[in-house]
């Protein structure tokens, strides 16, 4: 039988992944927006696994909502990408270092 | 289940900036080469008729309706009034900027207006769902902003940077949200609140959401440490994206901190209260010191805001109603200061020149002795120096902070706001006592000179007579708790 606290497990092991990929990563904006999204699902799980154990739907409706964005959110990353790829023909997260103080 | 309709007079204003965003959407398809205009005049009455509804439908007591996601207060329609006019001040000083290098298009008012929209889901909301989605519409709309000046390399980056750190801050927000979803079965605010009133014990699923939705937060605001992305986005950033991202959305910003932190866990005010006191001491330090090295006014004013963020969350800090109008208060001034400062790297920019070197304002005051008095206000306030209105805002939190009883708090911001007085004297040093390089005369249109001078004017009277915009937050405040 799985627990609650399994899932809650799971969401956080998720989401500590998606950090590392977006904090240690030195290398592809790609992988950057990955991570991004799987920060959302890691949430997601969070969400689900609430609800199912508190017997409440509202965390479910929750998640519908964040699905929606997320693409959205996705959306407007991709084109912001491609834009940085056609001003600057790189996607290396270390060569983003051009505003400086 | 029977399924009750909910009343839809009090989203209003929502519903009206939602159909005339389309309408400009549809107007700008179809414009003519005769009629440029059509939409940005479109826009402007969209703020003004969003401005007339919010007044009318204004009720002494709180409306809640959509099944408690929504409410329209005081505070709600105090801050989306000055939400609407600082975009309408801001639509007008861009104009000619981005007129002058191509980019005035419809995107611009477009974007502008589903942020706007974003904004004012933000101020109202009372549900957590509430509050994400118009967070999200809201900085959905920035990230495309900023990225506007499609062949501008530093801009692209600076909307990258922009766009990961916003949505590494939603993705904490909603973490937090996950947990005191779990913690307490409900998304509501009200809810969570009396559910935390309720229960006795110390619930540490609970404690841990509400410090991840405290770093979303300072994300959002940019308090430091949090901050990164602040002063690249607004270097980055075209001008005018710079003064819309750096005024409006702090407003909506300081209305969901405090419907998320005092209306929904004002129980909980001794666990984010230590937080809070942390971020506001780091920025306050971090922010006026760094500003002393900047070269570029854009990324000296992000580091202005930075400190400024560290009073606002001052306010915050003290729990108090006092405290919540201070920040009101200042969030509201500090907006129009943010447009006096940009505003003037915008009147003194031209085609070709950006004007956004602290060295460009060398001289102003022999090129253009108005508008150089006009900045001197603006620095002023920005200092905190009275009669300006940035004198009374500090004073407002930091008399609530030290009520609260944090006098060392607000000793040592009124320390560093003295350092910071230090790169906002420097600025009035070039202006006045420097000789210019640059002898182009000034040329801009008569209406942005006009409300130019009425905005530095409005900073400084409002600071010899703060007491109705002051009276104004302080029933916001003392309504919503």
């Amino acid at each position: 039988m799985i627990a609650l606290s399994d899932c809650l497990l799971l969401g956080a092991v998720l989401f500590c992944i998606s950090l590392a990929g977006i904090f240690i990563n030195r290398k592809n904006i790609i992988i950057l927006l990955m991570a991004i999204e799987l920060m959302l699902l890691a949430v997601n799980i969070n969400f689900v696994a609430f609800s199912h154990f508190n017997g409440d739907a509202t965390g479910q409706l929750f998640v519908f909502f964040v699905l929606t964005v997320a693409a959205a959110e996705a959306a407007i990353g991709l084109a912001i990408l491609i834009l940085l790829f056609r001003n600057r023909h790189t996607i290396n997260v270390a060569h983003l270092d051009t505003l400086k103080g | 289940m029977n399924f009750v309709m909910p009343t839809f007079l009090p989203a209003l204003p929502e519903i009206f900036v939602l159909t005339m965003a389309c309408a400009v959407l549809i107007a700008d398809v179809y414009k003519s080469e005769k009629n440029p205009f059509i939409t940005y005049h479109l826009s402007l009455v969209t703020l003004l008729g969003a401005a007339v509804l919010t007044v009318m439908m204004h009720d002494a007591e709180p409306v809640i309706t959509f099944g408690g996601s929504f409410i329209n207060d005081s505070m709600a329609a105090l801050l989306k009034v000055f939400i609407y006019l600082v975009t309408a001040v801001v639509f007008l000083y861009s104009r000619d900027y981005l007129i002058q290098r191509g980019l005035f298009k419809g995107e611009f008012l477009i974007l502008g207006l589903f942020a706007v929209l974003g904004m004012m889901v933000m101020v109202s909301a009372y549900n957590m769902v509430t509050v994400y989605l118009g967070l999200e519409l809201m900085s959905l709309s920035l990230y495309a902003m900023v990225a506007m000046h499609r062949d501008s390399s530093v801009a692209s980056e600076a909307a990258m940077k922009y766009f990961i750190l916003g949505a590494v801050a939603s993705g904490f927000l909603l973490y937090g949200m996950s947990l005191i979803y779990g913690a307490t079965g409900q998304l509501g605010l009200t809810e969570i609140a009396s559910y935390i009133k309720a229960s006795s014990g110390h619930d540490l699923i609970l404690v841990l959401g509400v410090s991840f939705v405290v770093v979303a937060l300072a994300f959002k605001l940019g308090a430091v440490p949090f901050h990164m992305w602040i002063p690249d986005v607004y270097h980055g950033a075209p001008t005018p994206i710079t003064l819309f991202i750096g005024s409006a959305p702090k407003i909506a910003a300081l209305a969901m901190v405090l419907r998320l932190l005092s209306d929904g866990l004002g129980g909980l005010h001794g666990e984010w209260q230590g937080m809070l006191i942390l971020l506001t001491v780091l920025s306050v330090t971090l922010g006026n010191v760094v500003a002393i090295a900047q070269k570029n006014i854009k990324r000296m004013l992000a580091y202005s805001t930075i400190a400024h963020v560290g009073f606002i969350f001052m306010g915050v800090l003290a729990g108090s109603p006092a405290g919540n109008a201070g920040a009101m208060f200042y969030i509201i001034t500090y907006a129009i200061m943010a447009l006096g400062g940009f505003g003037m790297i915008l009147l003194l920019s031209r085609a070709g020149f950006e004007a956004d070197n602290i060295e460009d304002f060398k001289g102003l005051a022999k090129r253009n002795p108005w508008f150089a008095f006009m900045m001197l206000i603006v620095m002023f306030s920005m200092a905190g120096v009275p009669p300006t209105v940035g004198f009374y805002a500090k004073l407002s939190v930091l008399s609530a902070v030290i009520d609260a009883g944090y006098v060392w708090v607000a000793a040592y911001a009124v320390l560093f706001s003295v350092v910071g007085a230090f790169y906002y004297l420097r600025v009035i040093k070039f202006m006045y006592f420097d000789d210019q390089d640059d002898n182009t005369p000034i040329e801009s249109s008569p209406d942005v000179r006009a409300v130019m001078s009425a905005n530095a004017l409005a900073i400084l009277l409002l600071g010899i007579f703060p007491g109705t915009l002051m009276g104004m937050c302080a029933s916001a405040a003392s309504v919503a708790h």
